[in-house]
């Protein structure tokens, strides 16, 4: 009998079986990891058998913090240094937060992203989603005793660039390799499209804690290509459980004003609502300042008082069918999403839209905690190139349009929303004063006229033009949106060559220098020796890189004359060498040197691509 | 096959107005299946840089397409006669007459029911439109016409989208 083997730790014996990469549902309330495991998405517990991770952090004195559970349990009794539902607080500013007044915290609007004072100092959202990230990771490297290749981050589809931005930051800042940033509802298509091998156009009704988005997919062999998307960036179970915990004190004509009653009677407000799902009356029970309150409510009562806030779920799934130009009637099914969708309220009004008891399928089998989760996993793991049959594509779009204000404050759309990415557009400009030498350029995004009403994503200047009459300048402006959803732009005068670029990124006080100091601190890895992880990230990375040039070299490794090849081969061996070693500087650089160095060879092997594609269909044509 | 291909080659299909919508979807579908980063998540970053330009002038190229105006605009363009709405704003007297018809038409519309049946009217009076540019440009090859023709519909499409804008407004 042959003798078995067994690998070192942390080396499978087989390297394309190591790359384990997950799905991460980033959510309001609550924040799960998934991944393939076996050929089946799953989501991962913690120790205690939990998938659901509440996206609570406590910053308790000393440096010390909780999140998740043990953050939740304090939530009411240390209501101001307990951040919930921080996704709300993406990349915005404090004029955006309309319920900012009925939340425990005290914010601090900064330039960029508005930030809660806490024990421990400032903390905006992209923090606070860092540990809650950074938790999953752990979880995620406990569950498979090995370091993650990379992960896949779910963002509402409505999120706007600085929300995507902060996302990714977030994710950056917990030591996360984001492989692709998704959206929600997509994700819930996957999940779903897998299991039911369907074809035709679905809408995705994806009601979460904080955020309402609807999508409508077309699904053909394999591939999810969104045709339109909307929603609301700011409706979500929250604002159910909002107007309840008022009504409530207008019924008990009581008052909450400190953090703790505050906090104390969101959380009430959410139990009593989760608990009218399955009964038709409940008690809404909550300590406050002046003694207990206590009220009974209704389901009814809760669908009436919540009837204007399922009308605006409604008003946006008419909007998204009317961008499409598809009708009611050509939709095959509904996916539900989110735990939101749970109220019996909100199925029912889904199901009449659609024309109850139609063809219509409202689909709600897969549990919508978890939908997200698992359908993102499903995606890394074909993006880290498990997936056997790897024909699955998922073509997104950006949710609004982007664009740069001109005279008198007016937006010019450059790329309208529901267009495909990625995706680079360009538009020409000219100045509007003799001998004009520079140029002010404000990126927006947003779908209404006036610069005002849009969001700012970034400004920058175009300078050195030479001076010219009015309106002789050619300034070609080019917006570039990767698969992300991230946009950069750049702006060029035709004439002179003059050049200015940027990436757009919100100014919300977290520089490079400062995730690299916050990094050096310990922030999120606290036992992390900043040297070895630089090392270990390196190493990762030129694992990475090796494995993808070997499987490129044995795909197409025809396309190479001996010259090239043997000079790839020196590539390889110089960072196989330095890998093994200490130094991460120069396996960072030997990466680069190997990156470089194939960059034609990758060219060559996407025209191959090309072609092959194109072969495909004469022969069918034929 | 190349990268700065014509959008018409790049998807394998004849140069002309007239085109077969369904192939075009599917044909688009088949590219981005070759060429999309997703494709080369986990094989480095030089091939993410040139899977996203490849994607990007497939999208490029499909947008172009798929849309009958711009699809006109750069069959013009190609052509040697091209559109430059902002240099040539004059359109027929008739044309403009029933322009204004139209603007009083909405502005004086006090439901939705009357949005929508002048929206019926527009949208019937492009179709009407772009057969008769189909005519110019595949039959014909009457491209300064063509042109023409084009700027008139850019006329008629800012127009529908107008009355969308309405619709949208009414039902908020």
């Amino acid at each position: 009998m042959a003798l078995l083997q067994i690998s070192e730790p942390g080396q499978a014996p087989d390297p394309h079986q190591r790359r384990i990469a997950v799905g991460i549902d980033l959510g309001t309330t609550h924040s799960l990891v998934a991944a393939v495991r076996h050929g089946v998405a799953e989501c991962l517990p913690d120790a205690q058998g939990r998938v659901l991770l509440p996206s609570v952090v406590r910053y308790l004195e000393g440096q010390r913090r909780q999140v998740g559970f043990d953050a939740r349990a304090h939530q009411a009794e240390d209501a101001a240094h307990t951040i919930a539902s921080a996704k709300r607080f993406m990349g915005r500013r404090l004029a955006d937060l309309k319920v900012a007044a009925q939340l425990p915290y005290e914010f601090v609007d900064q330039p960029g992203m508005v930030a809660v004072r806490t024990r421990q100092g400032l903390k905006t959202a992209v923090e606070v989603s860092a540990e809650i990230l950074a938790t999953l990771r752990q979880r995620a490297e406990d569950s498979f005793d090995d370091e993650l290749f990379g992960a896949v981050i779910t963002v509402p589809a409505y999120f706007d660039d600085a929300q995507r931005q902060a996302t990714k930051d977030a994710a950056q800042l917990a030591g996360l390799e984001v492989l692709r940033l998704i959206n929600e509802p997509t994700a819930a298509a996957v999940a779903y499209g897998l299991d039911h091998s369907s074809e035709g156009l679905y809408a995705v009704y994806d009601l979460g804690g904080g955020t309402f988005d609807v999508s409508l997919l077309r699904l053909t062999k394999g591939v999810f290509e969104v045709v339109a998307t909307g929603g609301d960036a700011a409706l979500g179970g929250d604002d159910f459980d909002h107007l309840l915990a008022s009504w409530t004190l207008q019924q008990a004509d009581r008052q909450a004003v400190s953090p703790q009653d505050k906090g104390a009677l969101q959380m009430a407000a959410r139990r009593t609502r989760e608990a009218l799902t399955d009964h038709a009356v409940a008690t809404l029970q909550c300590p406050l300042d002046g003694g207990d309150l206590r009220i009974d409510v209704s389901r009814e009562q809760l669908e009436t008082l919540t009837r204007p806030l399922l009308e605006r779920t409604l008003a946006a799934l008419r909007k998204v069918l009317r961008d499409a130009r598809v009708q009611r009637s050509d939709v095959l099914g509904v996916v539900m999403v989110g735990g939101a969708t749970r109220m019996p309220a909100v199925r029912r009004a889904v199901g009449e839209f659609f024309g109850d008891g139609g063809h219509v399928r409202v689909l709600t089998d897969v549990n919508p905690d978890e939908v997200v989760a698992l359908g993102a996993a499903i995606q890394a793991n074909a993006l880290a190139g498990n997936a056997k049959d790897g024909q699955l594509l998922l073509l997104d779009v950006i949710p609004l349009s982007l664009g740069i204000e001109t005279m008198g404050g007016l937006v010019e759309r450059i790329v309208e929303r529901n267009t495909t990415i990625p995706v680079a557009k360009a538009q020409e400009f000219t100045t509007y004063q003799d001998g004009q030498t520079a140029m002010a350029i404000h990126v927006v995004q947003g779908e209404r006229e006036l610069v005002a009403d849009c969001r700012s994503l970034a400004r920058f200047e175009l300078r050195g033009i030479p001076p010219m009459a009015a309106g002789v300048a050619r300034i070609r402006v080019s917006f570039q949106v990767d698969a992300d959803g991230l946009l950069s732009v750049s702006a060029l005068e035709t004439g002179s060559g003059v050049q200015a670029s940027v990436v757009v990124k919100p100014s919300y006080g977290l520089g490079d220098d400062q995730v690299a100091q916050m990094l050096r601190d310990g922030f999120a890895h606290a036992q992390d020796d900043m040297q070895l992880r630089a090392l270990r990230e390196a190493k990762v990375d030129a694992d990475r890189l090796l494995l993808a040039t070997q499987s490129a070299l044995d795909a197409d490794g025809d396309l190479l004359s001996d010259d090239e090849r043997r000079s790839i081969a020196a590539l390889v061996q110089q960072l196989r060498e330095l890998a093994g070693g200490q130094d991460h500087d120069a396996i960072n650089a030997a990466v680069e040197a190997l990156a470089k160095g194939t960059e034609e060879f990758a060219a060559a092997r996407m025209n191959r691509g090309i072609r092959h594609a194109l072969a495909g269909r004469s022969i069918e044509d034929v | 096959m190349n990268i700065d291909d014509d959008d018409f080659t790049l998807f394998g299909l004849a140069e002309g107005f007239a085109l077969d919508g369904a192939q075009l979807d599917q044909r688009w579908r088949e590219l981005q299946t070759e060429v999309h980063p997703d494709r080369f998540a986990a094989q480095g970053e030089a091939a993410q840089r040139i899977a996203m330009q490849w994607s990007m002038r497939v999208n490029q190229a499909y947008q172009r397409l798929k849309d009958p105006l711009k699809r006109a605009v750069y069959l013009c363009e190609r052509r040697g006669a091209p559109v430059d709405a902002e240099r040539n704003t004059a359109m027929p007297r008739e044309f403009l007459m029933q322009q204004m018809a139209w603007r009083e038409a909405l502005d004086e519309a006090g439901d939705g029911a009357a949005v929508q049946e002048l929206a019926d009217q527009v949208v019937q009076q492009e179709k009407v439109l772009l057969g008769r540019l189909q005519e110019l440009i595949d039959l014909r090859n009457d491209m300064a016409a063509a042109a023409a023709q084009v700027r008139a519909l850019m006329f008629v499409a800012r127009f529908r989208q107008d009355i969308e804008q309405r619709l949208d407004t009414l039902e908020q």
